[in-house]
């Protein structure tokens, strides 16, 4: 395809994509002004039938469970799909990964790296685990708390070294924290079957509004799924740490 | 008023940001490009009153993507262009 083609090809197209997108956005209602029931419904319930003040987080994890099960998994397959891409084979050449610019020395991480990774280390862990287990209270969740508390073990990283990443994320504590995580999800809905409830029917007593125990088993699902998350992204980095600089070192 | 000058102003930086993104072309600076896109992402998200999206947002986006493009660029790099 010459570039000429290719221009009266971007041309054509760019029109279609803008009258496509025209259509579709001309008749949104204004800014500012949508309405949905399904909105209002949620605003109307999440605080008197579930003692959740975050409606999304109701809407995650109790109105839709289900759904987020389906999505946490997307989650679980592509971790273990980066860690299956990178697991080392038998037959692997190791002398096929010489640095191309042989004889250059990495620089060590400077020193207001350092200073700044270790001061922020706990601050870090600390804000994982409220943002995990105030889901219900105030936006967050399992989710994005579990990617903050990933984040921990790699400031590690760059303060310290490799040997003390893999101290702090050993591989079998957090494969059985992935694991652990996303098997919950499923235990606590099928708990809930178990005591004659849907699954994920939200059975527990619901707690004070705006605690930490408010909503009944959202809190529990959020932990499981902040375990997955922290554990899956920590099993990733791993894998792709480990392939890169493990045979540095033999 | 001022929260229209706010979401406007959110609005061009994502635009302009989003832009720098793709006339990138290096793929190591792209990726921090697309990191400080990521982030500004997240900023919007909350200025339009998602703070629950723009946290995902921000630690998908500013730290999760980037990190992974970086350590992948890294393994790329590493075993270097095939000599067959």
């Amino acid at each position: 395809m010459t570039r000429r083609v290719r221009r009266i090809f971007f041309l054509f197209s760019s029109v279609a994509l803008g009258w496509v997108f025209f259509l579709a956005y001309s008749s949104l209602a204004p800014f500012g002004y949508g309405e949905s029931k399904y909105g209002d419904m949620v605003n109307a319930i999440t605080v008197p039938e579930r003692h959740i003040t975050d409606a999304v987080t109701a809407v995650n994890f109790d109105i839709r469970g289900f759904d987020t099960l389906g999505e946490e998994f997307i989650l679980f397959t592509s971790v273990i799909g980066v860690v299956l891409l990178m697991r080392r084979q038998k037959d692997e050449p190791a002398g096929d990964h010489e640095d191309q610019a042989s004889g250059r020395v990495v620089p060590p991480a400077s020193d207001a790296v350092r200073v700044i990774s270790l001061l922020l280390i706990a601050p870090t862990v600390l804000f994982g685990v409220y943002v995990v287990t105030h889901g219900q209270v105030t936006p967050g969740g399992g989710f994005q708390g579990g990617v903050i508390l990933s984040t921990a073990p790699l400031l590690l990283y760059l303060c310290a070294d490799y040997t003390q990443f893999r101290r702090a994320v050993p591989r079998r504590l957090v494969e059985a924290s992935e694991a652990f995580g996303a098997a919950a999800y499923i235990l606590i809905g099928g708990a809930c079957v178990a005591l004659g409830g849907l699954f994920l029917q939200n059975l527990l007593p619901l707690g004070k509004n705006g605690t930490i125990t408010a909503g009944g088993i959202v809190p529990f699902i959020d932990l499981g799924v902040g375990l997955e998350v922290s554990g899956g992204l920590s099993l990733a980095l791993l894998a792709y740490l480990e392939e890169l600089l493990e045979e540095k070192e033999q | 008023m001022s929260e229209t000058i706010l979401q406007t102003g959110i609005l061009i930086f994502v635009a302009a940001a989003g832009t720098a993104v793709v006339f990138n072309r290096e793929p190591l600076s792209q990726a921090m490009v697309l990191s400080f896109y990521g982030l500004l992402l997240g900023v919007m998200f909350f200025v339009f009153q998602a703070p629950d999206v723009g946290l995902s947002q921000i630690v998908v986006g500013a730290v999760g993507l980037p990190l992974m493009i970086l350590l992948a660029l890294a393994r790329v790099k590493k075993q270097g262009p095939k000599s067959d």
